[in-house]
């Protein structure tokens, strides 16, 4: 009985080394690279995944895998244009780019880098295109794709919530120029050219401030 | 055990670092993006209802603001009352504003009003209580109920200033005209995986997050029920002709919105309140028209089964 309990366990082992042999792994990837080229994101996502707001480097943790992944192969096909991010993606294999994308996608959220919330006008123009869009110009709320609180919804509609300010500005005005277009449904290029620069300004500030999960509601 | 962990991540690294068998991608293959479309607006001006900083702050203006919080929230505000998951506001878009997507200044001075729907004059309130009744596929609120009171507050604050008894541009959804070709079940299928699931899902059951619902569900158990007017596919044709793929409206063809409405409506819902026991005599009383396929069996499947909760 014991033998047997001792083959299993070694048999077990055996398999999870075998297993691991054909599975890159994730958080090696994402803090040493892939040891042929490809250097690892923490150096600009950072340790955690929460990114670096001020560079303008976005936040990873918590994002769903489906759209990181997504990203990855347009940042390699050239469908997302990005200097740093197209050799990058390039270099990731079909499995690592499943591996560092899961990886990232189970990261807890890190606790938010305190970003500057918008005060005053800026504040409302802000929570009015975040919650009720600007209809009389066909422009949908924000949450009404992103989620409530903007804490992201699905496969396709990532948290614009703690994320970096810099970088959600950076992207919106990408959309609005053209030099992003991998939305699905060109649904972000529609919503983008209905913004002005000062709308871009307090949204993209907006949404860096807020929690990554939504608070508690009580009932009414 | 950390021994172990050493020995396990050592093994990774080494083997990942020895992992030259896939080749770096090519960046051969670029998708091609057509230019956004610009919105078709038409040039039609439309009844503009008050702003909502105007609501004034008093005992009046209470009721208006609460009316327009169970409208965009009927799950929490006016929960005794909702069946599925949906929100008047799914339908009735901004908050029931928007022109061409039935909007509350489009439907309140048009009653009280006779309707073939159930053969007598409704005032406002009861047209409110068949809204509950199907759409939401709830129960209706009883008349002077506070949640009625509140909605009805909020579209006539909505209606300031419009004539009564005239029908405005831009009530209801727009009329399209007859398809080319009759909708089709197989063609509305495509148009609905190219683009409505993205949003809607796979099997049209729609998105939550944090138990509240982002993309409505369109059909199935969570969905309006068969007496909905949703279920007429000349609604559902005109309201996703015009406003769907959110922000997109009137992207879509005529065509691709019949054939998607139709295929939306052969799918299955919750019954129709008024079921009397057989679905083709409920299809006689109340489903007797070519617009809706309660009744009508699609692909091998008769329809108006209803959906168990």
């Amino acid at each position: 009985m014991k033998a047997f309990h001792i083959i299993t366990l070694l048999l077990g082992l055996l398999g999870a080394f075998a297993a691991l042999a054909d599975t890159p792994d994730g958080a090696t990837l994402a803090h040493q690279g892939n040891g042929h080229g490809v250097a690892p994101c923490l150096a600009c996502h950072g340790a955690d995944g929460g990114g670096q707001a001020a560079a303008g480097f976005p936040r990873l943790a918590g994002l769903p895998q489906a759209y990181l992944r997504k990203q990855l192969d347009d940042f390699a096909n050239g469908s997302r244009t990005n200097a740093t991010m197209q050799p990058i993606a390039t270099g990731l294999s079909d499995a690592e780019r499943d591996a560092v994308t899961a990886y990232y996608s189970k990261l807890p959220i890190p606790s938010a880098q305190s970003a500057n919330a918008p005060t005053g006008d800026d504040a409302q123009l802000a929570q009015i295109l975040a919650t009720r869009g600007r209809w009389s110009k066909g422009l949908p709320a924000c949450e009404q794709c992103h989620g409530p609180g903007g804490v992201g919804v699905g496969d396709h509609f990532p948290a614009l919530a703690a994320q970096s300010s810099v970088y959600l500005s950076n992207e919106l005005h990408a959309w609005q120029q053209g030099s992003r277009h991998n939305d699905p449904l060109q649904l972000m290029q529609g919503v983008a050219s209905k913004l002005s620069d000062s709308d871009i300004s307090a949204i993209s500030a907006w949404y860096a401030a807020q929690p990554a999960v939504l608070p508690k509601e009580g009932q009414p | 055990m950390n021994a172990m962990r050493m020995l396990v991540t050592g093994a990774t690294l080494l083997l990942a670092a020895c992992d030259h068998t896939t080749p770096p991608q090519s960046a051969a293959s670029v998708a091609s993006v057509p230019a956004p479309a610009t919105s078709a607006a038409k040039p039609v001006s439309h009844f503009s209802p008050p702003e909502e900083s105007s609501i004034p702050n008093d005992d009046f203006g209470k009721q208006i603001a609460l009316g327009r919080q169970i409208f965009v929230d009927p799950g929490r505000y006016a929960k005794a009352y909702v069946g599925n998951q949906l929100s008047c506001e799914n339908c009735h878009l901004d908050a029931g504003r928007l022109a061409n997507a039935a909007p509350l200044w489009g439907a309140y001075p048009m009653y009280p009003a006779y309707r073939s729907k159930n053969h007598h004059v409704n005032t406002f309130a009861e047209r409110l209580q068949g809204c509950f009744n199907y759409s939401m596929n709830g129960k209706a609120p009883p008349l002077g109920d506070p949640v009625l009171v509140a909605l009805e507050t909020y579209a006539y604050w909505m209606s300031k200033g419009e004539p009564i008894g005239t029908s405005l541009p831009g009530r209801s959804y727009p009329k399209l005209s007859k398809p080319a070709m009759a909708p089709d079940y197989a063609r509305g299928e495509k148009v609905f995986k190219s683009d409505c699931a993205l949003c809607h899902g796979d099997n049209g059951q729609g998105q939550q997050t944090a138990d509240r619902t982002v993309f409505p569900p369109l059909w199935g158990p969570q969905s309006f029920n068969w007496g909905a007017g949703m279920e007429q596919i000349t609604n559902a044709a005109g309201f996703i002709k015009a406003n769907m793929p959110l922000g997109r409206g009137n992207t879509l063809t005529d065509q691709d919105a019949w054939d998607v409405a139709y295929f939306m409506n052969a799918h299955e819902r919750p019954q129709d309140p008024r079921f009397n026991g057989s679905i083709p005599a409920t299809r006689a009383a109340y489903h007797d028209t070519p617009d809706s396929l309660y009744g009508v069996a699609v692909n091998g499947q008769l329809l108006g089964q209803g959906t168990a909760k």
